[in-house]
């Protein structure tokens, strides 16, 4: 599930759900309508509802940061949960996390 | 090292996706007479969910079949994940297991890391394959939980 705020250049989209092969092709589609019809300096992911992510979210925030810096802009993620940092520190898209969720907690 | 099966599990099921969160979840309940920890509950579900997901995508990419998934306990703690396809089969396992790899057309937007991370999140992993025949994906993941009361004798001293 999704959810969008918009506030101008930047548009927040908070992802709730596991982020697994079923579910990335539904957000896919819908981050790339918010993407290619509001083209946002900066487009933040936030994870804070996000429970489980596998190698199918790597290839979507992999995927939506190409479209975004294909015209100059930006993709961060924010609130991002241990066990997706760790998954994401495997891919090397740990500059990505802007605001850690449980670095914040401790 | 001798150890004991405590409990086991079969499950089989379509290869449809929406079954990748039931297969993980299935798992989870599984390893929760371990007492596991957050972290290894995570472990077992990210495992699981790379290497059922890969039967449904990749496997039966173009048929369509059947995913086996057994389950075992053993009395020194370690869970084993058995996930088994008939499906398309890997032609280089060696190669299929580097990073990045992927056989996936790039409009899919697979990072082929499915078994960089199922590497990561367990203690062993061995990939078998056949052209043709299908996959076996064989995984150990070592949980340093508590076993309950009642099946403390079967433990390993
Ligand atoms: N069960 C399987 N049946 C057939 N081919 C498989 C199977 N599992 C893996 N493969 C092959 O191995 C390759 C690598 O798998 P891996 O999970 O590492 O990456 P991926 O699935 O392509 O991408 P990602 O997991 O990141 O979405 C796949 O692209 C596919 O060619
Ligand atoms: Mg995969």
């Amino acid at each position: 599930m999704l959810k969008i705020y918009n506030d101008g250049g930047r548009i927040t989209a908070a992802i709730t759900g596991d982020i697994d092969h079923h579910a990335a092709r539904e957000l896919r589609s819908a981050l790339d309508e918010i993407i290619f019809s509001s083209r946002p300096d900066t487009l933040i992911l936030d994870l804070e509802g996000v429970g489980f992510m596998d190698s199918s979210g790597v290839g979507l925030v992999l995927g939506r940061m190409k479209a975004v810096k294909a015209y100059g802009g930006r993709l961060i993620l924010k609130n991002v949960g241990s066990d997706t940092a760790e998954v994401l520190r495997l891919s090397g898209l740990s500059r990505l996390i802007a605001e850690n969720r449980t670095a914040a907690k401790n | 090292m001798k150890k004991e099966i405590v409990n086991e599990l079969k499950t089989r099921f379509p290869a449809l996706s929406r079954n990748e969160g039931t297969a993980r979840a299935i798992a989870a309940a599984f390893a929760m007479q371990r007492d596991p920890t957050v972290k290894e509950i995570a472990a077992v579900k990210t495992a699981v969910s790379e290497a059922v997901t890969n039967s449904i995508d990749h496997g039966y990419r173009d048929r369509e079949g059947f995913v086996e998934m057994t389950l075992r306990l053993f009395s020194d703690g370690t869970l084993a994940v058995h996930i088994k396809d008939k499906g398309a089969g890997i032609e280089n396992v060696g190669e299929a297991m580097r990073p990045t790899f992927t056989t996936a057309p790039a409009e899919e937007e697979h990072s082929g890391l499915g078994f960089t991370i199922m590497e990561s999140f367990t203690d062993k992993l061995r990939v078998r394959s056949a052209v043709g025949r299908g996959t076996d994906v064989y995984m150990e993941i070592k949980l340093k939980g508590k076993l309950p009361p009642d099946t403390e004798d079967t433990r390993d001293a």
